[in-house]
């Protein structure tokens, strides 16, 4: 029977035909859509909207701020993510499971949630965080986080934190603790052992890592849009506006549709260094 | 294996307060007596819990969102059985293909998904409805759903169901009575956390949800956009609540590690 696999798999394939490419098409034509005040949208094909988005320096402004806070959280969340991986599989048995369960299990606890906990803790000149850093003496004078890029990150880092410590704890699966034991006892310290041994190892559970967690932040809503008000757009708020307040539907398109063109060349481009680079891990 | 040193453990502890502090706020200020924000010390009170009855759209909301998980999970388990099936069992051209094409709503942002979902429903006449949000709920979790009831089915032992045809079940009775208890584990872990994934929903679901058909992380959201009062903590914790519960439980029947893996760590590789 040759076309078992094939019936099947047809339910699936009839949905994600209709209700996946259908839709992402129809995107795709849309960005290239005319529309104007007072007349809508009008089913032409011009390049207005991409000459807007990638000519404007509003949207080059926006996009930077996009990738720039991107960019920030993987790096927070691989220093200090990867760390507790490490850490936590070095637990013994009840605990490991416990704290597993409790840095993996935010990522199941809703978003919005999550985001309010940090609009709570940066508020305003009472807030905890400003309470705790003057108290300790860091600081002088509260820091401003809410309506700042500074406050995205942090609660940016925090939401997808359990990526990449999920990435990395699963490379650690793969690890070969006999290897360490080897390097310490043929003389290496703690810290040699870290560096030449475990990290070279975990390198490439970190990068991949790395990749969910830029594409998320890249294209995360709610925390941006709820810690960087109304003011401080991204570009999925941006689009959001576009969408349900400008209702410039085509240039709005226009905006998702890069971003996703830009995320998916950022992790063609990093899944190819990362298979070239490491090739001898996967093999 | 060696032991964490003391320094591990006090990063560990930061760590682990980091995880938890804006979790914890949330529940502590819902506790509030006051009529604004703050973090109750001494006084406490149920106030702000007993205020969420007097809003009808967060109650409605709460429903609709768990239907809606509910409805929308059930389905895509339904899908994804055959098609785990078909891709653990045989080995057919387009494949691979297949596999990337119903894995792809991890991969693709849901920004993007929610701007093309509020373009195709508007325009084929099912925008705000139900409807349109259950379809698009469905594409959403199906890689959740798809990739446990996968896992179970590659794992399946085939010789017990060689055992039952040459005791004489017919192709039916096998797939009713064998298989399909056989990936039953599989089946509702990824209903469970399908479900999950579809009730926290937001980025996607905000462009495509009316005032009529808003879900209770829409609803949460549009509420904190205007202002953030101790109402909105008390809902958030009452979320926050059931999904804690809803984790242990999973955690405890499946085993939490090796739904979000994706494998089993314990059995090895």
């Amino acid at each position: 029977m040759k076309a078992a696999p094939y019936l099947l798999c047809l339910p699936a394939l009839v949905l994600f035909a209709g209700v996946v490419i259908v839709p992402l098409g129809m995107t795709v034509l849309l960005s290239f859509h005319d529309w104007g005040q007072y007349k809508g949208i009008e089913p032409v094909f011009i390049l207005k909207n991409w000459q807007e988005v990638l000519g404007d320096s509003y949207f080059h402004e926006m996009f930077a701020r996009t990738f720039r806070i991107a960019f920030f959280v993987t790096l927070l969340a691989a220093v200090f993510g990867a760390p507790e991986a490490y850490i936590l599989n070095r637990m013994r048995s009840p605990w490991r499971g416990i704290f597993l369960l409790v840095i993996l299990g935010p990522l199941l606890i809703s978003v919005v949630a999550r985001t309010l906990g940090w609009a709570l803790l940066f508020g305003g000149n009472s807030g905890l965080v400003n309470k705790a850093l003057m108290g300790m003496g860091l600081i002088s004078a509260p820091l401003p986080f809410m309506f700042t890029e500074t406050g995205i990150v942090i609660a940016l880092a925090h939401v997808l934190m359990p990526y990449m410590v999920l990435a990395v704890w699963a490379s650690l699966q793969r690890l070969d603790p006999q290897i360490e034991n080897a390097a310490v006892a043929l003389g290496a310290g703690p810290f040699t052992v870290l560096r030449r041994i475990v990290l070279p190892q975990v390198m490439p559970g970190i990068l991949s890592g790395a990749v969910i967690v830029f594409a998320l932040a890249a294209s995360a809503f709610a925390t941006p849009a709820i810690i960087g008000g109304r003011r401080l757009k991204v570009a999925s708020t941006l689009a959001f506006d576009e969408f349900l307040n400008t209702l410039n539907w085509p240039l709005g398109a226009a905006v998702a549709m890069l971003l996703l063109a830009a995320l998916v060349a950022i992790i063609w481009g990093t899944n190819r260094l990362v298979e070239r680079r490491y090739a001898q891990v996967f093999a | 294996m060696s032991r964490n040193g003391p320094i591990a453990l006090a990063y560990h502890t930061l760590f682990v307060a980091f995880m938890l502090a804006p979790i914890l706020v949330v529940c502590w200020v819902a506790f509030t007596p006051e009529g604004f924000l703050s973090f109750p010390t001494d006084r406490w009170s149920l106030r702000w819990f007993e205020a969420i009855g007097r809003y009808p759209e967060f109650i409605s909301a709460f429903w609709r969102s768990l239907w809606l998980g509910a409805i929308s999970s059930a389905i895509a388990v339904a899908i994804s059985v055959p098609a785990a099936l078909a891709i653990a069992r045989y080995r057919f051209p387009g494949r691979e293909a297949m596999t990337a094409l119903f894995m792809s709503p991890l991969m693709i942002p849901h920004l993007v998904l929610g701007i093309a979902f509020l373009r195709f429903f508007t325009q084929i006449g099912l925008g705000g409805t139900f409807a349109g949000l259950v379809l698009s709920h469905i594409v959403v979790v199906l890689p959740f759903a798809l990739r446990l009831t996968l896992a179970s089915a590659v794992g399946l032992d085939r010789s017990i169901e060689h055992a039952a045809v040459s005791l004489g079940a017919s192709e039916g009775v096998v797939l009713r009575r064998i298989t399909l208890p056989l990936v039953l584990p599989g089946l509702v872990s990824g209903w469970a956390l399908a479900f999950i994934n579809s009730f926290d929903e937001l980025t996607m679901t905000v462009f495509i949800a009316a005032p009529g058909t808003e879900t209770l992380p829409v609803r949460m959201f549009l509420y904190i956009q205007d202002n953030i009062d101790p109402l909105v903590t008390s809902v958030s914790a009452c979320v926050i609540a059931v999904t804690v519960v809803a984790l242990v439980i999973l955690d405890r029947a499946f085993g939490l590690e090796r739904m979000l893996v994706g494998r089993s760590a314990s059995h090895g590789r």
